[in-house]
């Protein structure tokens, strides 16, 4: 894959400030190029502040964006070789399809001819060569995304910006459209930074992932590595679903703490540096199986039936709910609710996290 | 639904305000085609008073007076919409400033206080500055008022107007300029017909202020038609009452059908 490995946009210690909140805490982030980057993170966590520093239609309060080595964070939007594709599309009503697409080549000084070849050309890879003549109005949700698509990338920008441009489509629509979106990345080989709050969007399409919360980069790693090993809590509790439960720490030595959960079951599981306390615990509820002598006990409470999975309510010993995943298989023997079971933790099941 | 209807009494109220509001327009438009000279008896279907308001003893007075009017609405329906535009966008795009509230607070001031206060206080301005009074101080008071008339529509449309799309322009490389004049502008347009008609309308309309600050012997032809009705009205009053209702009929149709075909594209 990529070997080397150059740098499409370097942020360094970027601080946003409007009034008296602060948005963004000093944020430094590098973005590989030719990579499908995600910034997750729930709503007012500074991603969209982000991706707006980078675009220009904000300005830094401090810090600097680099775009390929180039100092980009006092230049106007307009002189930035980026392009964004908006949430809600911000198709100019006005104009016809293929008049949108080639706005930003007009804007260039490209000629007529060049750029209603090039917009057509675009329009094509989307698609939608047949309502080129069409008004924004005159087409479906999805079908204005796909515009906004090609007119974001007719200009060939260095980098392209999501801002959550799936968010306004229906769910199957969505999931179509992901498959797409990284097809298109991987085509373009323009490195394309997403914004999400939906965590699924983010582990099916990035390469890496920045998850972000109250305006500061709490991790950043592959879909697998802010699943499997979050770094605090916060990263564990957004990502995906999981059992968090607090534990005593004894020990932590070599990236392992040895810990014991509320009913006394000890045992020892991978961990952030932390020094030993309370602390919380991640389990993932896919890495628990019901293995009759485990040492770990539990009362059935309730079967959710989920379709392709079986979602298994229990309490542990001393009361606190935990919740398992069974995969609905036909073999698969669900346990009636108040039955005693055992549960046996998998290797990277559990996994002790930073506050 | 249950619609209007339901509401018992609310039938002949409604017939009621109707009448009130338009049985004395009917009156003028209908004795306006009177063939006789009197104002209260029917004498038949004519157009005579149509040709006396053209070719009569007073055409001449009149067709200076409505040159006048016709020229001053032009001129401040168009100043008025360049001004109004202009705070619209401080006002709306502008961002948070010190002093917003009564900068809105003053641009529609002047639709609330009494014209004519606003008649006075422009006679006494343009006195105190030295200006004689005439076409050119009646031109400066609809300027002036016509602002805020001008500003509400232009203001509502801008509104509506979501900020993302001049970023989006900025961001395929279009200067602030650029994206000004392809982008906001035209999606503004239909505000800023309706604003332009309806300060022409408000202007061409306008006796009170335009009675004190007109000078002596310059005419509009609102204040003609008043100064001719002193000496007891003759029925070329209602034949020019008439064509200036049709006007603004015209008119304010034309800024509700601009307004609306511009509201059905998002």
């Amino acid at each position: 894959m990529k070997s080397k490995m150059t740098t499409a946009i370097d942020i360094r210690d970027v601080v946003k400030t409007f009034g008296e909140v602060t948005a963004l805490h000093g944020v430094s982030l590098g973005i590989a190029d030719n990579a499908f980057f995600t910034l997750l993170g729930p709503s007012g966590c500074g991603k969209t502040t982000l991706l707006r520093l980078i675009a220009g239609f904000e300005d830094v309060t401090s810090g600097e964006i680099r775009l390929f080595g180039e100092s980009i964070a006092r230049l106007e939007p307009n002189r930035r070789p980026v392009n964004t594709v908006f949430q809600h599309y911000a198709l100019f009503p006005h104009m016809s399809v293929i008049d949108n697409v080639a706005f930003g080549l007009k804007m260039q000084g490209m000629d007529l001819p060049a750029r209603t070849a090039r917009a057509g050309q675009m329009l094509e890879m989307v698609h939608l060569s047949d309502y080129a003549d069409r008004l924004p109005a005159q087409l479906s949700g999805g079908q204005q995304q796909r515009v906004a698509l090609a007119r974001a990338l007719a200009p060939a920008p260095k980098v392209l910006l999501l801002d959550e441009p799936l968010s306004a489509l229906d769910l199957k629509l969505r999931q179509a459209m992901r498959v797409e979106l990284k097809q298109l990345q991987e085509d373009t080989g323009i490195t394309f930074i997403f914004v999400t709050h939906d965590q699924e969007e983010a582990l099916t399409m990035s390469d890496r992932i920045a998850v972000m919360s109250a305006g500061q980069v709490q991790q950043v790693g592959s879909a697998q590595e802010i699943y499997e090993a979050p770094v605090n809590l916060f990263v564990a509790d957004f990502i995906g679903e999981t059992n968090l439960l607090q534990v005593e720490v004894h020990e932590v030595r070599e990236g392992r703490a040895t810990v014991t959960l509320p009913g006394g079951h000890r045992f020892a599981c991978p961990s952030a540096p932390v020094a030993p306390g309370r602390h919380a615990l991640s389990i993932r509820p896919e890495r628990v199986t019901i293995t009759p002598g485990a040492d770990l006990s539990a009362t059935v409470d309730r079967v959710v039936y989920l379709g392709s999975d079986l979602q298994v309510l229990v309490r542990l010993a001393d009361g606190s709910p935990f919740t398992i995943r069974l995969q609905n298989a036909a073999r698969t023997e669900v346990p009636g609710p108040g039955t005693r079971i055992g549960l046996h933790l998998e290797e990277g099941a559990a996994r002790l996290l930073a506050d | 639904m249950k619609g209007v209807r339901y509401y018992p009494g609310f039938l002949p109220l409604t017939v009621l305000c109707l009448v009130i509001l338009y049985a004395p327009l009917i009156v003028v438009m209908a004795y306006s085609f009177n063939g006789s000279t009197s104002i209260t008896k029917w004498g038949g279907f004519s157009l005579r008073w149509y040709v006396d308001v053209f070719t009569g003893p007073d055409a001449g007075r009149f067709g200076q007076a409505a040159w006048n009017s016709l020229t001053i609405a032009l001129m401040a329906a168009t100043s008025a919409t360049v001004i109004a535009t202009a705070a619209a966008l401080a006002m709306v795009k502008g961002g948070r400033f010190r002093g917003k509230g009564a900068s809105f607070a003053l641009i529609n001031l002047p639709l609330m206080v009494p014209e004519i206060v606003t008649a006075v206080a422009s006679l006494i301005f343009f006195t105190a500055i030295g200006l004689t009074t005439g076409y050119g101080t009646i031109l400066v008071a609809h300027m002036a008022f016509c602002i805020p008339f001008a500003f509400l529509p232009i203001a509502a449309r801008l509104e509506g107007i979501e900020g993302s799309y001049e970023q989006a322009a900025r961001d395929l490389y279009a200067t602030r300029a650029q994206a000004f004049r392809l982008i906001l502008l035209p999606l503004l347009a239909p505000g800023l017909a309706s604003g332009w008609l309806l300060a022409f309308i408000i202007s061409l309309d306008d006796f009170i202020i335009t009675n004190f600050v007109k000078g002596a012997g310059m005419e509009t032809l609102p204040t003609a038609i008043f100064g001719s009705v002193k000496q007891g009205i003759k029925p070329n009053i209602m034949a020019i009452s008439t064509l200036m209702l049709a006007v603004s009929v015209l008119f304010v149709t034309a800024a509700y059908l601009i307004n609306r075909k511009g509201q059905k594209t998002p």
